[in-house]
């Protein structure tokens, strides 16, 4: 960033901490960004003529007379068409040789959305995944995180989701993201032939931690041009959104704020609402879906981080290795997509909300069959009907690796049930019975 | 000539003015910044330093900002006009600002300034009058809206002149009364108030003992709340709160219902925007719409708001009360505003109490709790505030300061239970932990056998008492085996289950099922207590599991069935078939 004529340099720095430095200056706003001998900070605060600045890389080898240059604007991000396409870092530099696209340039993290012009959410997102598309069914400006342990293969859900989601744009947001998955959805990307409709926000695990809290809100001003100026449908990709939680706690911890639960700021609830609540739909047909990622540590969903995300978002989605086909599997106890009563039954055939529930239910059947059969006791004849029928469900409908319509969901489910059960056995209402039971297979 | 003062320093939205007048607590103040006036409350005083949290976004602001001080608290504007509206935490009308997204300094009028309104005094010239006396009404949505006396005005007053029956907007002078000084005051149909403060125009505060009819039988039922009694419902994420508490705001037999989404999500809102309009109130017959009003401040929304949208939710039920009205008050979610708190708490570096929240919580939720209420007016007339808060526990522990300290000051306890809602027990109202301490007061006694029957509260007590002997069995036969208990505790274990399905158990989003009148709730209790009565004989365990299963399933057919319709009959019909089968002699 070249420093222009008018401005001023400043080059006595009074106090440098860990992730901050302050210094004498006048006329500087809140939350205004600076240079500190070319690294990005941001104001913090102000008492007087003393400002405290966060520096976004760190402040390791910072002299006291580093040159800081005031920048008079809050962070932003010219946004336009040229903006497709295009991979960006978390302070929207490009970073795959293009040039600085031209377009409106606007603060990110703006002012939310008055909640009398939105429009209550009613469009269907299909994925194939029948997983998500029959028992967790998306709508169009939902928020949704998937909830799953490191290991688990949730950036390639979500490539697929993306790309088989019929959207207008997609924008990914990737924070604390591996070298190897960063280059994974550029590949999966570039080789679906979907470049010109991404745009990418990113920040490695190699670069500075505390850049990541830009990336949400960089790739959501991206998201609010498309779909306001443009009433685009755009599909926001976040992962991992506990990256980003990570970086919060290492800001305020440095700048002594009273750690809450689990080491996390005591506005950790507001910061992520703020990020999620960008989630809409507008009544001119633009929206904004963001699918976002939490990992877990230990499976453990009390930790801060999950938890604070279950109170915002509308439901969630859990990975789970089933053992018993060998396959990862959307885990249809624990997951929910609130606004699915939104849409099926409605947008999907008459028989969805009924076929659904019996079908998890008679998979919670087999479940319980499966701890008496470990605990000792002896199965019926019901219970071992219920095992069986829970293997082909899993490897059929539940797994990741499914690609079918919602009507091929509905349908397979029918001939699962028919086969392993009785029409009475199934609880399903009588007109529905008599209009999708499979007889003969 | 209002007081001044200058910016000097700002951290987030914690802002520092340097003022060289007298300035009061909580007084309100505007920043002028980029020429937008940003609203903020001042929350401390040092010397000639004075603290303020601005309710909005602080970005750009700098120091040498010019600050004007208002001379008042933060207060809202309390008229007819006020139903329906879609209100911010600070009582700002959200569908008269401009654009999409909500502009940082916009604020907007509540009430309607030309609209005329069709005033018939109630009280002559002559009368003494005092604060919340009524002296005239209007039609509001066809609910009487009273014009009283503005609660601000103490001492006692003479009626000089009132303004005969015809048409007057909000703003023109409807009466005049004198004070003790022989001095004249005007009196229109607005009035303000400071929201922190509790509105004291009544002359008695008794205990509360009439049942609120909400139609959710696990309350109505098993943990009745009454006509301004207070109640709250803690749960993890997803267990629930949010659907019950709409629920019960669209059945509940009350003149007016606030609702304030406290820090949640805006769809919930848009949801009531885009359903209520439309719903119908099941005891008038008329839109639900009318006689609500939503309080927003969503968790996008302004945080240091999010304290004031319940005070403000507050006010203006009380403000209903006073005109003798049954309202009904619901927050979702409180912790918000506990998190609000501390967030300001911390700013401020205070010493902070458990799990970091301020020292002062507990006195601050009691406090809040305690304006809720059954009035007798200075009238003899009544009115009530029924306020239900939900609580959202972190990691849905229970053993959380925001849930401890309500506990203590609310009557009725909706805990819900993660398991339960696994298993798609709706509502999951764990029905053993939860309480209403009304069940224990003499008066609901004789109220509810009065309205119900004799026996009622006996009913209630055996129902509690079997759901928690079915619970000691099943963890019993999850030890030992089905084989492992006698036959006998399998027979109990079932009657627990079948008052759990039928009784407990209610589809929110069902038309039927969603609302149960209490004379239907009477007769599934009678039916209920009947079987849980009766003998039955059985070979082995299977044919009892069998069996109840046959005998929930009639039941639940029967409450989705339109009350002693055809198709009720029918069920009834081949339900005591069954039992007939099985009596043993
Ligand atoms: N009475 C009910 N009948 C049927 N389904 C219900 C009922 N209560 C809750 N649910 C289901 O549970 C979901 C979550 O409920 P709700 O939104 O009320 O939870 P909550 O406790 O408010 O969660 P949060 O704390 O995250 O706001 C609903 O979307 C619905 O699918
Ligand atoms: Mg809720």
């Amino acid at each position: 960033m070249a420093t222009k004529a008018f401005q001023k340099i400043y080059t006595q720095i009074t106090q440098i901490t860990k992730a901050t430095c302050s210094l004498k200056a006048r006329e500087v706003g809140y939350d205004e960004l600076a240079t500190v001998n070319g690294r990005l900070a941001q104001v913090v605060k102000i008492i007087g003529e003393n400002i405290t600045l966060q520096v976004f890389s760190g402040t390791e080898g910072i002299p006291t007379n580093a040159e800081v240059v005031f920048l008079g604007k809050a962070p932003t991000l010219k946004v336009g068409d040229q903006l497709a396409g295009r991979f960006f870092n978390a302070l929207g530099k490009p970073i795959d040789g293009g040039p600085v696209p031209e377009g409106k340039e606007v603060e990110i993290g703006g002012p939310s959305v008055n909640p009398v012009r939105r429009k209550q959410p009613s469009e269907l997102i299909a994925t194939g995944i029948a997983g998500i598309d029959l028992n967790n069914t998306l709508v169009s400006g939902q928020k949704i995180p998937f909830f799953a342990d490191p290991d688990q293969p949730y950036n390639v859900v979500m490539a697929n989701v993306a790309l088989r989601a019929k959207t207008d744009k997609i924008i990914l947001g990737g924070m604390g993201l591996a070298n190897d998955d960063y280059l994974y959805f550029k590949n999966v990307f570039s080789n679906a032939g979907a470049l010109d409709r991404i745009v990418s926000f990113v920040n490695t695990a190699e670069n500075p931690p505390v850049e990541r809290l830009l990336i949400p809100d960089m790739a959501l001003t991206a998201a609010e041009y498309f779909a306001v100026e443009k009433n685009e449908k755009v599909l926001v990709l976040l992962t991992d959104m506990s990256s980003y939680a990570d970086a919060l706690s290492i800001v305020s911890n440095r700048m002594d704020q009273i750690p809450s639960k689990d080491s996390m700021p005591g506005s950790l609830y507001s910061d992520l609402a703020k990020i999620y609540e960008k989630a809409v739909q507008f009544p001119s047909g633009g929206s904004i879906t963001i699918i976002a990622v939490t990992t877990l540590s230990g499976g453990d969903i009390t930790h801060a981080v999950p938890d604070n995300t279950g109170y915002i978002t509308e439901g969630q989605l859990y990975l789970r290795r089933d053992s018993d086909v060998g396959k990862v599997i959307i885990d249809p106890f624990r997951s929910l997509s609130r606004l699915k009563q939104l849409v099926i039954g409605k947008k999907t055939r008459e028989d969805h909300p009924q076929v659904m529930n019996a079908a998890v239910r008679l998979y919670a059947d087999a479940a319980n069959a499966k701890t008496k059969q470990e605990n000792g006791f002896d199965l019926t004849h019901y219970d071992e009907r219920a095992l069986a029928f829970a293997k082909d469900y899993s490897r059929h409908i539940l797994a990741i690796d499914v690609n079918i319509d919602t009507t091929e969901m509905l349908d397979k489910t029918w001939n699962l049930l028919s086969t392993h059960f009785r029409p009475e056995e199934v609880n399903i209402k009588h007109t529905l019975i008599e209009k999708y039971w499979k007889e003969d297979e | 000539m209002a007081t001044k003062g200058t910016v000097k320093g700002i951290i987030s939205n914690l802002v520092i003015v340097g003022v060289d007048e007298p300035i009061s607590q909580n007084e309100i103040c505007y920043i002028t910044t980029n020429e937008t006036r940003l609203m903020a409350e001042v929350i401390k005083i040092i010397g000639k330093e004075v603290y303020v949290q601005v309710f909005e976004s602080t970005r750009g602001l700098k120091v040498g900002a010019e600050v004007e001080f208002a001379g008042h608290m933060l207060e809202v504007v309390l008229g007819p006009g006020l139903l329906s509206r879609n209100l911010d935490g600070l009582q700002n009308d959200l569908d008269k600002m401009e654009g999409v997204f909500l502009k940082r300094g916009q604020y907007t009028y509540p009430l309607d300034e030309e609209t005329l309104w069709e005033f018939v005094p109630l009280a002559k010239e002559g009368d003494t009058v005092t604060a919340g006396d009524w002296l005239g009404q209007v039609d509001e949505n066809f609910q009487p809206h009273k014009i009283m006396v503005p609660f601000k005005m103490t001492g006692s007053y003479t009626l000089k002149s009132i303004a005969p029956a015809g048409r007057y907007t909000v703003n023109e002078t409807i009466a005049v009364v004198t004070d003790e000084e022989n001095a004249e005051l005007p009196i229109t149909m607005v009035q303000r108030w400071p929201v922190k403060k509790s509105v004291m125009a009544y002359r008695e505060k008794p205990r509360p003992f009439k049942l609120l009819e909400t139609g959710v039988r696990v309350i109505d039922t098993a943990n009745p709340i009454v006509e301004g009694g207070t109640g709250f419902i803690p749960g993890a994420f997803g267990t629930g709160k949010t659907v019950l508490q709409h629920a019960i705001s669209k059945q509940a037999e009350a003149d007016i219902v606030v609702m304030a989404a406290c820090g949640e999500r805006a769809n919930e809102v848009v949801e009531i925007f885009t359903e209520f309009p439309h719903l119908v109130d099941p005891h008038t017959g008329r839109k639900l719409m009318e006689r609500t009003i939503i309080i927003a401040n969503t968790s996008n929304m302004p945080v240091a708001a999010r304290e004031a949208s319940v005070y403000t939710a507050m006010t203006i039920s009380e403000y209903y009360r006073s005109m003798g009205l049954k309202v009904l008050l619901m927050a979702d979610s409180t912790s918000r505003w506990a998190q609000a708190l501390r967030e300001q708490s911390n700013r401020l570096e205070e010493l902070p109490g458990p799990d970091a929240f301020p020292m002062d919580l507990s006195a601050i939720i009691s406090n809040f709790y305690g304006r809720a209420g059954y009035v007798i007016l200075n009238n003899n007339q009544t009115g009530s505030i029924t306020f239900i808060g939900t609580v959202s526990p972190a990691g849905g522990n229970l053993k959380e300061p925001v849930t401890e300290n309500t506990k203590k000051v609310a009557r009725c306890f909706y805990a819900l239970e993660q398991e339960r809602a696994d298993k798609k027990r709706y509502p999951a109202v764990n029905p053993i932990d939860s309480y209403s301490k009304y069940l224990e007061y003499p008066e609901f006694e004789k109220y509810i056998s009065k309205l119900i029957s004799e026996d009622w509260i006996d009913h209630v007590n055996e129902i509690k008492t079997r759901m928690q002997r079915g619970k000691e069995i099943s963890e019993q036969i999850n030890i030992l085996g089905d084989d492992g208990v006698p036959l006998d505790y399998h027979i109990t274990f079932w009657k627990s289950e079948l008052i759990d399905f039928v009784l407990l158990q209610q589809d929110a989003f069902d038309d039927v099922d969603s609302v149960t009148p209490i004379e239907r709730q009477k007769n599934i209790m009678d039916n209920i207590i009947h079987l849980c009565r009766m003998e039955f004989k059985f070979a082995n365990f299977t044919e009892v599991m069998d069996y109840f299963k046959k005998i929930i399933n009639l039941m639940k057919q029967m409450n989705y069935a339109v009350f002693q319709s055809e198709e009720y009959h029918g069920y009834e019909k081949q339900l005591n078939m069954l039992v007939n089968e099985r009596k043993s002699a």
